[in-house]
């Protein structure tokens, strides 16, 4: 009988967010083991720990997994959040990859140099509001329903809260348009374990601010 | 009754062939469509075939799936090469993550300014050399079985083979210090769908020549 899943990352959103709000969402209690400085990570590459010397790494039901994507199929499988059949997986895929590109640019800009910041946010802004968020506005649009994929709840609306919320705080007018997803986000963060996820002492993490970013830089040498 | 997978596309490699990979290992016949100027590119925007404007896309049973990830794994699921349970599929997810990882790399090689080619060629083999080939050598010395995963064929063994090709191809010595990975690399080439695959006249597609490479600049850039 497995105990709580431990997550190993540093103690910032970057790749482990869109983890522990599945987790979360789930219901599923969860600890960390932060990584702090050069020497925790070199520790866990030296205990075979890191498939690919690399974190998110996930210790799970006997596992130590890495790599978001196979932790995020594994534990939405396990908690069943990843739709009924083959189709409905197919959709929730297609739809959280869009998730996770959009999500991937945000990182892009956290981590970028500053003097390309400014173009990378315009970048940013221009295809959260011309590419991403008409296509979810539109699957929303085209079934009516109050949930992606399914008439339920799945992973995919769970990754899609945690990308509005971000997109809230880059700039919240951007939202404006979309009023199916400003909807969906209102009926998702109401959910009794979201809602538990979203207030202050929960697990989950804060926006990384600058000077934070260049002491990471630094030390981790990125 | 659907027909055949049709494939929206350039005629290159890029994020398409992985895909082409897997359906012709699992023994199913696919159609092509290329795109080949801007007008094919925006026609299929405007019929509102691409949920995020951008290609691959399959059209399958019915949908007009994009992201790599979904229609590899919409594939691996509809022809039993995605492992028996959440576990197995837990590995083959792991495994394919880190290929993907490493043919993304590869890939990027097509787009990289003239002036950064040579060190990211470095960063290319060093990885390759340091960090995934000893990854998937330690999979297979692990339990010694034919396979990656579940001791029989998934998917994973064919994206494996996909990028030890491409591996062989930029550099073939490589491959020298990696026995298990070369056997596998033979073993699953005789397979006879991949044995088919790999025959000249096959829908698989060639390295990019300096012309592919002037239009995937391009076409990256309108990406």
């Amino acid at each position: 009988m497995a105990g709580k899943p431990v997550l190993h990352y540093w103690n910032a959103r970057g790749r482990m967010e869109c983890i522990r709000w599945l987790l979360a969402a789930a219901g599923v209690e969860f600890e960390e083991k932060f990584i702090e400085v050069p020497a925790d990570i070199e520790k866990l590459i030296k205990d075979g720990s890191l498939m690919f010397q690399q974190a998110p790494m996930v210790e799970i039901d006997g596992m130590k997994l890495v790599q978001c994507r196979a932790i995020l199929n594994y534990i939405a499988t396990k908690y069943n959040l990843y739709g009924k059949d083959a189709k409905e997986r197919a959709l929730i895929d297609m739809y959280t990859e869009g998730i996770l590109d959009l999500t991937e640019m945000m990182l892009q800009v956290v981590i970028s140099l500053p003097d390309q910041r400014e173009a990378k946010i315009s970048l940013l802004k221009e295809k959260t509001k011309n590419r991403y968020l008409p296509a979810y506005e539109k699957v929303l649009k085209s079934h009516g329903q109050d949930y992606l994929v399914g008439n339920r709840l799945t992973r995919v609306d769970i990754h899609l809260l945690e990308v509005l919320l971000y997109v809230e705080e880059l700039d919240s007018s951007l939202l404006a348009p979309f009023p199916l997803l400003k909807a969906l986000k209102s009926r998702i963060s109401s959910l009794p374990n979201v809602m538990k996820f979203l207030q202050a002492g929960s697990q989950r993490n804060s926006p990384i601010n600058a000077k934070q970013i260049e002491e990471a830089r630094k030390i981790f040498k990125f």
